[in-house]
């Protein structure tokens, strides 16, 4: 398959503009860039977990969505499309549907990473033919800016407000993409926006039409959160991968790939002060904790190359 | 046909019968055996129900509302903890207005843990917007089993089969059986209008539904809620045709003439009849109302039931903490009101059977004895007491 961005946008978008997502939000170009990986031909039934994307997205009586779609909660999002996707294989064995369809389930970092994990887990481990989208904004968006276990350590959120007493998060982010690859799935995949979106666009058809559970950990800054210029979503997402703070890789069938490695490896600080929630970190008396956040990355990177083949 | 099984066993059998699409289901007593018995089934063919076995059941609830919207037949049975732990679903299977049919095993609630009956964990959840239909025994449960969908898809709403667990989920007791081709042509196929995957008309389900629509969501399963009683009494006329036992939202035992009466849900309505029987034979008019259908509640029928009746003892199996009784007893003393006062009974609260306590024929006795000696003072003394409670004053001990 040659990728060539032009013929992609040239598809029928299957997520509609006029969603009520905030500008500069990476979580619409995410779904966007997902739900164009889909072959024209098949059918998709998009499901989301409570978030920002969904209650933005699917405002009674307006969908942004051309395909079915459904939301129930937000810790079960797994769980139910996993219902979705049964009933598919249930009612195609009894002869009441021919076509094709493919089940794309999206949660933020907060259903996914934190309230959402078990359900994930047993959806991951039961097998079902579906791919689970993880748009990760590093903290709880929608109710404003809390920490969760994805949160980044050093970062400022509402429930870990810098402070005369409080540098930001005490704990380093959890490693969500490594904890679903352990559950042995075929695909597992970290990936997040950048140039001509060839990265997202291949994995997101990969996974998609991979039998059986697969799994995208896609980064989704947020504006808001983050505090960067609504112009700035794209240098913010190739900043998170040339400091080898956001890596790109594959886990297929168990085994490690790394998709792209920066010719120049930048300092992590590059990345962190283009973002209000780490302003405190370039304060004078401060730079320990842009030296821990740099070993914190240099390890976790090293780790991972030696993981790959 | 006759057979002999446990209320357990009955209900699986009747799955069996009606081969659904989809069950997501997760262990707990006393229900357990109800996705075992069924997973056999599978195991041996006789089913072609893709089974979820979930990693709780919050997801299978999830799974049976994912299923549900994509127009698939969903099925799932749950207990206490596990019912407790659906709750949050519970509410958005029915403002999704799926017809999931579940089959709940009452036992109490944790605090402390106890895996015998009582009615608390789908009392917990009676507001839900969820029809629920109980049962006396395995013929019962079977029966409203047999009832279940064609109530609920004809209604769109989610549907609760109650049992006792244990008293019925595991005692074996004679049943009678509809044959298969009874079954699927009673219940008949599942044909939604609007659901996920149908042919090239996508649909979107679950909305951030704003204050500007909100509440006309909720009138519109109000309003369902209200016209199901309709359909609940066609399903038992058509199923009484074929089965020869006929079924309403309530059952009057010993009601025509009766002077004093108690009003309870499930089981213990056996013991009750037996005391009442017991009781006209001395010449007392004692009388027995089984509340079968909880939700939508039974109020026009149990305000013609209870007119006129001297004193009544309305029992909950499940403490409501209101401070002056259970629900049932809240709603029926609330369905009396619009009586003239001397055609509306003297009415008491009467807490029992929690964390399977047991009741008796002479438990139900002296009931009777007190409501009638409280018909005789034209009053009563304590509207809100429990029933064989160690060292309970108040109480009625028996």
């Amino acid at each position: 398959m040659t990728y060539k961005l032009k013929e992609e946008l040239n598809k029928k978008e299957r997520f509609a503009q006029g969603h009520r997502l905030c500008a500069g939000c990476g979580a619409g170009v995410a779904v966007s860039a997902v739900l164009r990986a889909l072959d024209e031909e098949d059918k998709a039934v998009v499901s989301n977990a409570t978030s920002c994307l969904e209650v933005s997205t699917f405002i009674y009586p307006d969908t942004a969505y051309e395909d079915s779609y459904i939301h129930s909660a937000f810790e079960n999002a797994a769980a139910m499309t996993g219902g979705v996707e049964t009933a598919y294989r249930v009612l195609k064995k009894r002869g009441k549907i021919d076509e094709n369809f493919k089940f794309i389930c999206f949660g933020g970092d907060g259903g996914t990473y934190d309230i959402g994990l078990q359900s994930l887990s047993g959806a991951m481990e039961r097998g079902h033919d579906m791919v689970y989208v993880c748009y990760d904004n590093e903290a709880y968006m929608n109710t404003g800016i809390q920490r969760s276990s994805a949160t980044p350590r050093f970062a400022d959120a509402t429930t870990t407000p810098v402070g005369t007493k409080s540098y930001g998060k005490i704990q380093n982010k959890k490693d969500l993409t490594a904890i679903i690859a352990a559950h042995g799935v075929p695909y597992v995949a970290q990936t997040t926006m950048l140039g001509n979106f060839r990265d997202i666009h291949e994995k997101a058809h990969r996974a998609i039409y991979t039998e059986g559970p697969c799994f995208l950990n896609v980064l989704a800054p947020c504006p808001r959160g983050w505090r960067y210029g609504m112009d700035d979503l794209a240098e913010i997402c190739r900043l998170a991968v040339d400091t080898c703070v956001w890596p790109l890789y594959e886990v297929v069938n168990g085994k490690w790939h790394l998709t792209y490695e920066p010719r120049t490896k930048l300092p992590v600080s590059d990345f962190l002060e283009k973002q209000g929630r780490f302003a405190h970190m370039f304060r004078p008396g401060n730079e320990w904790m842009i030296d821990e956040a740099q070993q914190y990355v240099d390890e976790k990177w090293e780790n991972l190359k030696a993981r790959c083949e | 046909m006759r057979d002999r099984m446990s209320g357990n066993e009955a209900v699986a059998f009747a799955m069996k019968q009606i081969d659904p699409d989809v069950m997501g289901a997760f262990p707990i007593t006393p229900s357990t055996e109800i996705p075992q018995y069924f997973s056999k089934y599978i195991a041996d063919g006789e089913v072609h129900t893709e089974f979820v076995a979930v990693e709780s059941e919050h997801s299978a609830m999830s799974t049976c509302i994912g299923a549900s919207a994509a127009g698939a037949r969903a099925i799932t049975a749950t207990s206490s903890a596990g019912l407790a732990y659906m709750w949050e679903l519970l509410y958005v299977a029915a403002s999704s207005r799926l017809p999931i049919v579940m089959a709940v095993v009452n036992r109490a609630l944790t605090g402390p843990i106890n895996i015998n009956n009582d009615h608390s964990d789908s009392m917990g959840c009676r507001d839900s917007g969820w029809i629920q239909i109980y049962a006396e025994n395995n013929q019962e449960v079977y029966d409203n089993y047999i009832q279940a969908m064609p109530v609920a898809e004809h209604c769109r709403l989610p549907i609760m089969i109650c049992q006792d667990g244990f008293i019925t989920s595991h005692a074996v007791e004679n049943i009678e059986l509809l044959e298969d081709e009874q079954v699927r042509s009673f219940v008949g196929e599942y044909d939604p209008e609007h659901y996920l995957l149908k042919k090239d008309e996508p649909l979107a389900v679950g909305p951030y539904g704003i204050s500007p629509y909100y509440m006309e969501i909720k009138k519109g399963q109000a309003e369902a809620m209200k016209e199901s009683r309709t359909r609940i009494y066609e399903v038992a006329e058509a199923f009484a045709k074929i089965s020869g036992r006929s079924y309403g939202m309530i059952e009057e035992y010993m009601m025509d003439d009766a002077d004093f009466a108690v009003v309870l849900i499930g089981s213990s309505a056996g013991t009750a009849k037996a005391a009442a029987h017991g009781l006209r034979e001395a010449g007392i008019k004692a009388g027995v109302i089984k509340v079968r259908v909880f939700r939508p509640f039974p109020w026009e029928e149990l305000r013609k039931a209870l007119r006129g009746v001297k004193a009544v003892a309305v029992m909950d199996k499940s403490e409501g903490f209101s401070g002056w009784g259970g629900p049932l007893f809240a709603e029926t003393r609330a369905a009396l009101y619009d009586l003239e006062e001397s055609a509306r009974p003297l009415l008491q609260s009467l807490v029992y059977g929690l964390g399977g306590r047991d009741v008796t024929v002479s438990t139900f006795e002296a009931i009777y004895e007190d409501l009638a000696r409280t018909a005789e003072a034209g009053t009563v003394e304590h509207i809100y007491r429990h029933v064989g409670v160690r060292g309970d004053e108040e109480g009625i001990q028996g």
